[in-house]
């Protein structure tokens, strides 16, 4: 548990460097990797061997129309999907080298770590919460735990605004402050890699805007992998973005080029908003 | 709407008839809604009203005399209070942990068709008629306890006052059995429902953050159906209250208060059904009536109750 104050400490440093995306440094390895990765619902078939590499402490963003498999390929990355019955995955899915597959499915999900669509506190309270995930892993000194919370709630910009209030119920905060309170949740087990499943879509302006300033600061200690609907949200926060169309994926570059010069047809269709 | 009521008349005519159809279908449903406050308020009444001579010679002592004697016109309801609580108690106590895993494992652990198919052999079980389950406790518990279980039961937790004493079969324990066999389906069809009505959002939160499903289940999903599957409990409480024939068949019939759960006990709607169409006089009638009363007190203190406690744990849970 040593890591969660060595990433604390890298935090701190972190912001005062300001790496270029190019930059050859070790951050720039593949800590997620997808090689052919097949997903069906029965007989459907909803992905077609998608390869994707996913680069430490970046944002990669999913885009495409609805239905076009981004959210389903999310699942896949934490096994999640497996929660669907009928469902089968093939392909290989590998975090820092490792098959997920033949993972522990708890110690990978405490690993990669995932934001849903809707905020989805527990009617617990907001210290609860947070805490949940340390506790299932075993944490039972209240010192330890209570530095946690707060640290993850710090994390997510969100402890301003509710350390008076730590024992409140979590289902009276506003849907923003929900959503910061899902990802506190989620970053209190320190995953390597976040998965956000269109974490802004229920959210107004205001409360998107707070969202994309936090996952700014947490690219520094954490890879975040992102699906949105929202092509301006994809061009401001990701430095890489995937476009899937009919459980394909079409084209995966830098934003920069994925946005200003695509190299296939379809992408330049849908983020020129000629379908979707 | 407005369009197309201006655009074609005929239309204007029609909407008229429908709002007359509402004042109709107010007045009917009001009726229907009345008439249910009507029975409560005459039930009351009518068991006020003929338990009267009763309720004048025994007073308050009706109430807490053990005596239930009608040879002697001496009346008191306290053996067959506590044959009523004591049975349901102890159904309670065997219903609610098995019919509560029964219904996690059908909500969450067993695969979608077979869950379909023993749900609907459950919500079967609950349709059987009460004297069936009494038929069931004669010929097949009642044996069953007498020849296996008591035995083992006296040799290992013999010396607790709860399992002294002789057993002949017909007793608190097989009334408590019978019992919760009967209001194990309630418990289990209707704590399903709001197991499976749990967001599948809460589920994968637990499990995105590295819950087994076990931890999700019992950590998050349970706690979240909670009201649900206490509003199963009192349900299933309210039919063991007033469960009569089942009862009859076999709780042994003899209003005494004993502390072992092996002697026979009595409780107030197996009296009632026993002794009523043959009351020997004016006064074990009324006595009889006064029992009613009684039964119908105890439910609505315990339903009260339910509610109240349903409240607060709403309020503690926003």
């Amino acid at each position: 548990m040593n890591e969660v104050d060595g990433t604390a400490v890298r935090m701190v440093q972190d912001p005062t460097q300001t790496i270029p995306a190019e930059a050859t440094k070790p951050e720039m390895k593949v800590q997620l990797r997808t090689e052919g990765v097949n997903f069906y619902y029965g007989k459907y078939q909803a992905l077609h061997g998608i390869d994707l590499d996913v680069y430490r402490h970046k944002i990669t963003a999913l885009i495409g129309p609805s239905g076009c498999g981004k959210s389903t390929f999310l699942r896949t990355l934490n096994r999640i999907c497996e929660t669907i019955s009928h469902t089968r995955v093939e392909g290989k899915i590998l975090l820092d080298g490792e098959d997920v597959m033949e993972l522990d499915v708890t110690s990978l999900r405490r690993r990669v770590g995932m934001v849903f669509q809707r905020p989805n506190p527990f009617p617990k309270s907001i210290f609860d919460n947070v805490a949940y995930g340390a506790r299932i892993n075993g944490l039972h000194r209240q010192k330890r735990i209570r530095d946690i919370v707060e640290e993850s709630l710090v994390r997510a910009a969100l402890f301003e605004e509710v350390k008076d209030k730590l024992q409140q119920s979590a289902l009276a905060l506003s849907g923003g402050q929900q959503q910061r309170l899902c990802i506190a949740r989620a970053l209190a087990v320190n995953p390597e890699v976040l998965l956000l499943d269109e974490p802004c879509s229920a959210l107004d302006p205001i409360a998107t805007a707070k969202i994309e300033e936090l996952l700014f600061v947490l690219k520094d200690t954490c890879t975040m992998v992102m699906v949105t609907h929202n092509m301006q949200q994809a061009a401001r926060t990701a430095e890489y973005t995937g476009f899937f169309l009919l459980g394909r994926l079409i084209e995966f570059d830098k934003t920069d080029t994925i946005f200003r010069n695509p190299s296939k047809k379809e992408t330049e269709d849908y983020i020129t908003g000629r379908f979707g | 709407m407005a369009t197309s009521q201006a655009v074609v008349r005929p239309a204007n005519r029609f909407f008229r008839r429908v709002r007359e159809g509402n004042e109709i279908a107010y007045t009917i449903t009001v009726i229907c809604a009345a008439s249910i406050l009507l029975v409560t308020v005459l039930l009351v009444f009518q068991l006020w009203n003929n338990s009267g001579i009763a309720r004048h010679k025994f007073g308050w002592s009706f109430i807490g005399s053990q005596t239930w004697d009608p040879v002697n016109e001496d009346f008191g309801a306290l053996p067959l209070a506590f044959g009523t609580l004591v049975s349901s108690a102890l159904a309670l106590l065997i219903a609610v942990p098995s019919g509560l895993m029964a219904a996690i494992f059908l909500a969450e652990l067993a695969p979608p068709k077979a869950s379909d198919v023993l749900t609907f052999l459950i919500e079967l079980l609950a349709a059987v008629p009460s004297v069936i389950y009494g038929l069931l406790g004669i010929f097949l518990l009642v044996p069953i306890l007498k020849d296996h279980v008591v035995p083992v039961l006296k040799s290992t937790l013999g010396w607790l006052p709860i399992f002294s004493g002789p057993f002949y079969g017909y007793s608190m324990l097989a009334a408590g059995l019978v019992l919760a066999i009967m209001i194990i389906p309630f418990i289990v069809s209707v704590s399903r429902e709001v197991l499976l009505a749990v967001p599948v959002e809460q589920r994968e939160a637990a499990l995105g953050l590295g819950a087994t499903r076990w931890e999700a289940t019992w950590q998050i999903v349970i706690p979240y159906a909670s009201r649900g599957i206490y509003g199963s409990i009192f349900l299933a409480l309210a039919r063991a209250l007033g469960e009569t024939m089942a009862v009859t068949m076999v709780i042994g019939n003899n209003p005494k208060i004993a502390m072992s759960l092996l002697a026979p006990g009595y409780s107030i709607a197996a009296v009632i059904a026993n002794e009523f169409s043959e009351a020997s006089s004016a006064m074990h009638a009324a006595s009889l009536t006064e029992l009613g009363l009684v039964l119908f007190a105890i439910t609505v203190i315990i339903n009260g109750a339910a509610r109240l406690m349903m409240l607060t744990t709403a309020e503690h849970a926003k």
